[in-house]
């Protein structure tokens, strides 16, 4: 046990030195990322103030909250559907995983959170301190909902990582995987309320959203840490992400089983 | 500067047309330095110094040198794409960065690692793209075509798309690209890496063809002694940016010792072989008790086969292979030989 | 459809080479005029990008349809936020369509044709710059007219169809003026996000390994361009407004043809100086695009 563990830690550890070496890459990002949110900050305030000092529940100071919150996790979520997963299956190159004495899934999902939490350094702190100072935030009115919506956070990196492997096994049958990578990358953000907060979308399209894991991946930590919700209504979320992290873990366990007996049959 | 006139002819090559004295390339002192950042500090590194060269029409010239030598940083000037430092240049009579446009229509490149050709489309395509691109006329273009399909031997992946050829079919493809407009001068960029022994043979007959044909100006930069041997009678070696070496391949055999290697593997033991006696070659080394020995002969005096027939009346031979002398080796010989300059009439450094 | 091979008879090499020779000889091809001609090698090579695109069928549907899906997921974000505020920066959501019509045609036509300027370092990686020096054409001309994004027609005709509705649902003097200011707003508007991907490939050249920098204009310019600039506030009016003239391809035009004033810094006459945010877009991505060779033929690259 103490030796897998050691492996993980390894493995996480890899993940974030490697996104260091992208320093300048990590820059461009962030301005990008801050010249998107300036002007989220513009609409979304904008519509905050026109719909008379609230909209969909957030009021001015929880809506900066989120605007920055959301693009402060950017970096650390994969909205974008394309993995390094998904290449080595094209490739061929994962049966080498397979002969590693790790779990396949397990390792590959540890990999990108280790580089997806580093991220959050360079593009995800500097951004909620320029929200802080330039616009200003509003924070949870208890130390407890700081630490759910920590803990909510995390979680939402790791079911993104896990709903990106998901996507990547598709490989297995599917000689091209554009589609399914396309088809996640159009969806995903739109539904995790990466541009608007889900609770602004008419109902139908809101319940939509609810029965996908996207606002897993970045609403429900979001709601948490902009004090929309009370310690008992955190937990709500944080279970309904617990639920998703086993769907999408489970579906990719069985579906990287099938896969690596298709691959034993095939011969790669 | 050039050594044309004391130039034997190369071995193995076809009627070369004599150079007619008109300059190709000519460069002046020309460098080149990069700036390297080291954390914050910055330091000039030069990678072409003081680089004085005529080539003459019609000239074919091997431009050797270790990686990171400056060869490809001087064929980057010479085509315009990098500004020189210091010094001048001119190729074909024009300035190359000025007067890219113009040039382009008189140059043709093969760069070994970047390719000419559209990798989804298959070669016919391409090399119809590349045919607009040149402006050529319908009826030169017909003509060039099916010439260079015969000769590069292309029918068998015509229509196939460049992603699907092997390596040797792709650089035949990638020559035919540099050579579509009929240009003046061909330079190219280790042509002949990591192909078989049969493609490189193919490669370097159609060369010298090319050559005999329209007197095409040859400079090629390679690892493969062989391409020198076969396809260039003036070499050119460069060294940590400054050239070392201008002048006749068998001047430089006999600067560095470009020898080649036997090596043989025999049936029993023996005591190491000594030839010298019957043909020129010497011992250069065994191992396994005797097993395996290596000799080294001068291509130019005696051949494999002689060398081997001499090994065989003495030993059994089970098997044996010939070992090109590798070029880094040649130049470090050269350098070796050039710094006790005694025994290296033929090598100049500038 | 495949050329046949052109192979001759086999004949003694000599004897091809020697032909050769007497047809056409070592000649270098004279520069061509007249305008059909100097188009000609672009027209080749676009035409080829075109029919390899649509020769993989199932792979250009799909881009299709996200490039679609995408196009309307962008729609349904503006519908969003005016379903939840029902007015925004002085607009009704009917006006918007009109915003986010001109500005979003304008943006896919220019990315259908320009798109790809904006990847720069995969062209230096791949080495496909150093090919182009040693063709006789101008390097950018030929970068962009080395690719063709037809998936792009997808986006561009969500744009059109908010365009088309947002006129009809708008009260729009149809004078004459008003024509030539949509079609000349338009044309700007491509020209705008047309050079800001030439800009972007320009400065690529420094930011090799920080490509990402430029998006902040190139999208970052995009989502700024479907908003009501009234939103901004004085800072994103500067850059947005002017210096990356965003407002110009979307917002004023369509203040003008509303007939709705301007809010402070943006009066509503610049809507009809479209033209001039177009020359001044293309004098700034042109300078970038020198600086950027200049600095890639310094070595730099």
């Amino acid at each position: 046990m103490r030796v897998t563990v050691r492996v993980y830690w390894l493995l996480l550890a890899a993940g974030f030195r490697r996104q260091a070496t992208y320093r300048l890459a990590a820059l461009s990002g962030l301005v990008t990322n801050v010249t998107f949110g300036l002007l989220k900050v513009a609409v979304l305030l904008g519509a905050v103030r026109a719909a008379g000092g609230e909209v969909g529940g957030y009021d001015v100071a929880q809506m900066s909250t989120y605007i920055w919150l959301s693009q402060a996790m950017l970096g650390s979520v994969n909205f974008w559907g394309a993995s390094e997963f998904a290449e080595r299956i094209k490739d061929g190159q994962v049966a080498v995983d397979f002969l590693r004495p790790l779990d396949v899934q397990a390792a590959t999902v540890t990999v990108e959170v280790g580089q997806g939490l580093f991220a959050f350094l360079p593009r995800g702190v500097p951004q909620l301190a320029i929200g802080g100072l330039v616009v200003g935030m509003t924070w949870p009115r208890s130390v407890v909902l700081v630490v759910l919506g920590v803990v909510s956070l995390l979680m939402a990196v790791v079911i993104s990582a896990a709903t990106v492997y998901l996507v990547a096994t598709a490989g297995f049958w599917l000689v091209e995987t554009r589609g399914v990578q396309l088809v996640y990358m159009v969806a995903s953000g739109f539904l995790a309320g990466l541009f608007v907060p889900i609770s602004l979308f008419p109902r139908w399209l809101e319940l939509v959203a609810q029965a996908t894991p996207c606002p897993s991946m970045l609403m429900y930590p979001v709601t948490i840490l902009a004090d929309r919700v009370d310690v008992a209504g955190a937990c709500v979320l944080l279970a309904v992400q617990g639920f998703w992290l086993v769907v999408v873990g489970g579906a990719g366990q069985v579906l990287t089983r099938a896969g690596r007996r298709r691959l034993e049959i095939q011969g790669g | 500067m050039s050594a044309e006139g004391l130039l034997p002819r190369a071995r193995g090559s076809a009627e070369v047309p004599a150079a007619t004295g008109e300059t190709v390339v000519e460069t002046v002192g020309l460098t080149r330095r990069f700036t390297v950042r080291e954390g914050v500090r910055r330091r000039q590194v030069s990678a072409v110094e003081d680089l004085t060269v005529r080539i003459g029409a019609g000239e074919a010239v091997g431009y050797i040198g270790a990686n990171g030598a400056g060869k490809s940083t001087t064929i980057k000037m010479l085509a315009g794409i990098l500004v020189p430092t210091a010094g001048t240049v001119r190729t074909c009579g024009l300035r190359p960065v000025k007067d890219r446009r113009r040039l382009a229509r008189q140059i043709g490149v093969v760069f070994g690692q970047r390719s000419q050709l559209w990798w989804d489309l298959p070669v016919w395509e391409s090399l119809r793209i590349l045919a607009a691109i040149h402006a050529l006329p319908a009826a030169r273009r017909r003509a060039r075509t099916d010439e260079l399909v015969e000769r590069l031997e292309m029918a068998e992946f015509w229509s196939v798309p460049v992603r699907q050829l092997s390596l040797g079919q792709r650089m035949r493809a990638e020559i035919a690209a540099a050579l579509l407009h009929s240009p003046r001068l061909v330079i190219l960029d280790e042509p002949t890496i990591g192909l078989d022994v049969l493609s490189k043979q193919r490669l370097r007959e159609f060369l010298v063809e090319e050559r005999a044909a329209y007197g095409t100006t040859l400079l090629l930069t390679t690892h493969d002694m062989g391409d020198v041997a076969r396809l260039c009678e003036r070499v050119l070696v460069i060294d940590h940016g400054r050239l070392a070496f201008d002048g006749a391949l068998a001047g430089l055999a006999g600067a560095a010792g470009a020898d080649r290697v036997l090596v043989v593997d025999l049936a029993e033991p023996a005591a190491d072989l000594e030839v010298a006696g019957v043909v020129a070659a010497r011992h250069l080394g065994s191992e396994g008790r005797g097993l395996r020995q290596r000799l080294a002969f001068d291509a130019e005096a005696t051949t494999a086969a002689r060398v081997l027939a001499a090994v065989s009346a003495l030993v059994e031979v089970v098997d044996f292979r010939v070992e090109e002398p590798d070029i880094e080796d040649v130049v470090r010989r050269l350098y070796a030989a050039t710094r006790h300059p005694p025994d290296a009439p033929a090598a100049r450094r500038s | 459809m495949v050329e046949p091979p052109a192979v001759e008879p086999l004949a003694a090499v000599s004897a091809v080479a020697s032909a050769a020779v007497a047809a056409s000889g070592p000649v270098v091809a004279e520069p061509v005029a007249g305008w059909r001609d100097r188009l000609r090698p672009y027209r080749a090579v676009l035409a080829s990008r075109a029919r390899s695109q649509l020769s993989y069928r199932t792979n250009f549907v799909l881009d299709l349809v996200s490039s679609l899906l995408s196009a309307v997921v962008e729609l349904a974000e503006v519908w969003v936020v005016f379903h939840a505020a029902t007015r925004l920066g002085g607009l009704e959501f009917r006006q918007m369509l009109l915003v986010f019509g001109l500005a979003d045609l304008a943006f896919s036509l220019a990315d259908l044709v320009f798109g790809h300027c904006d990847r720069l370092p995969t062209y230096l990686r791949a080495g496909m710059l150093d090919v182009f020096y040693l063709r006789p054409q101008p390097l950018l001309a030929q970068l962009i007219t080395s690719e063709v994004s037809l998936r792009r027609l997808a986006r561009a005709s969500v744009g059109l169809v908010a365009l088309v509705v947002g006129l009809v649902l708008c009260d729009i003097d149809w004078r004459p003026a008003a024509v030539v200011l949509l079609v000349s707003s338009l044309l700007s508007g491509v020209a705008v996000f047309a050079a800001l991907f030439v800009a972007a490939g320009g400065l690529q050249f420094f930011l090799v390994d920080g490509r990402e920098m430029t998006n902040a204009f190139v999208y970052g310019g995009r989502y700024a361009a479907t908003q009501p600039a009234s939103v901004w506030g004085r800072p994103l009016r500067l850059v947005f407004g002017f210096f990356v003239p965003m407002a110009f391809t979307g917002y004023l035009p369509a203040l003008v043809l509303l007939g709705l004033p301007g809010p402070v810094w943006l009066p509503g006459w610049l809507g009809w100086c479209a033209p001039v945010a177009a020359v001044w877009a293309w004098s700034v991505a042109l300078g970038c695009w020198r600086l950027g060779v200049r600095h890639y033929q310094g070595g730099g690259g």
